[in-house]
């Protein structure tokens, strides 16, 4: 479980940018790769315990998952992939390493007030 | 006041990790060290295999490890046996390395007088995915005691690893390890994964194993000489 730690980064990422913009946040927007080894539930649980005594207290983690593209060298297409537990081609089958979506973690926007 | 708007601001949350792991791997290659980093569930055989290691590529390769827990210095001691120098990571509450840790215990390490780190990761097959720490190669550790489908279970740390090593192999018989299915499991989280199968308690596989380290090494070696020249 280190869903904790990677809140707490959020947290400390959204404040950075807040004050540098002299804005109120009131909620998080945060894509979340499929193979981003964070698991969703625990990281909004733990999102709340990380805000607390924070600018961003009270504040809303809003989560986007974000599925797995492979490119399929055989097809020369990228493709969703359809599990994480098969690394291959959805169409043809053949298997692919080359990811090319699904590892994000990022903080993508914050909904401010002024 | 007014109405809430949307700021786009896209920040890496593991930026902090990623651009420290960034300046270990540039420090490693400087020093011409290989950095092997370890990861499994609790009781794969890390150490163990570790500590095989760390034995008998001395004194051919200057070796070095850095062994992460939660708690106890017991894994250090172990390693200590095989006179290469180690250090424990004692992580406390934390369920992984992160780069910080390993460049803290790297402090007073000349690392130019070594050939190879390794780094042992904190037992766990989820958290330690998510973190680079600077390694030019990751492993992850499978026993044949855990079952043929971990993999399956546990894709995102297999697929963060390049290679696979099959550990406790004196005992696949009794537990009757089905050796295609565990393939099978890795090949489809991770396709053209290398696999190594061995036993670090009776040595079976591990000449084959130190060999493609030894590889590993002269050929990050030669790439290094060659972007030196270019």
């Amino acid at each position: 479980m280190h869903e904790l730690s990677i809140a707490m980064g959020i947290v400390e990422a959204a404040t950075d940018e807040a004050q540098r913009r002299g804005v109120r946040v009131s909620a998080v927007h945060l894509r979340l790769g499929a193979l981003s080894g964070v698991v969703k539930d625990a990281l909004l649980f733990s999102y709340e315990v990380a805000c607390q005594d924070t600018p961003l207290a009270g504040s809303t983690l809003i989560v986007e998952d974000v599925p797995v593209i492979v490119f399929c060298a055989l097809c020369q297409e990228q493709r969703l992939l359809t599990s994480v537990q098969s690394f291959c081609c959805p169409e043809c089958r053949t298997p692919t390493m080359d990811i090319r979506q699904g590892k994000e973690l990022e903080v993508f926007a914050l909904e401010v007030e002024e | 006041m007014s109405e809430p708007r949307l700021v786009e601001v896209r920040r890496n949350v593991l930026k902090q990790n990623d651009v420290i792991a960034r300046s270990l791997r540039e420090q490693f290659r400087a020093a011409g060290v290989f950095v092997v980093s370890l990861v499994s569930s609790p009781g794969s055989g890390k150490t163990m295999l570790l500590e095989k290691i760390l034995t008998l590529s001395q004194p051919r390769y200057r070796v070095a490890a850095l062994v992460g827990d939660l708690a106890t210095e017991n894994d250090a001691a172990r390693l200590a046996r095989s006179k290469a120098p180690v250090k424990q990571i004692t992580t406390g509450t934390v369920c992984h390395l992160e780069a910080a840790m390993v460049q803290n215990a790297l402090q007073g390490w000349d690392l130019n007088q070594l050939d190879f780190l390794f780094i042992e990761n904190v037992g766990n097959l989820v958290c330690p995915s998510s973190y680079d720490l600077g390694e030019n190669l990751r492993l992850v550790l499978m026993s044949v005691t855990e079952g043929e489908d971990k993999p399956l279970k546990y894709p995102t740390i297999f697929n963060s690893a390049d290679v696979a090593v099959i550990t406790k192999n004196e005992l696949a018989e009794v537990v009757e390890f089905d050796w295609p299915a565990a393939r099978k499991s890795i090949e489809s989280v991770r396709p053209g994964m290398q696999i190594f199968r061995l036993s670090a308690k009776t040595g079976e596989g591990m000449n084959e194993y130190l060999d493609f380290l030894a590889q590993q090494l002269s050929e990050h070696r030669a790439t290094m000489h060659a972007e030196s020249k270019a």
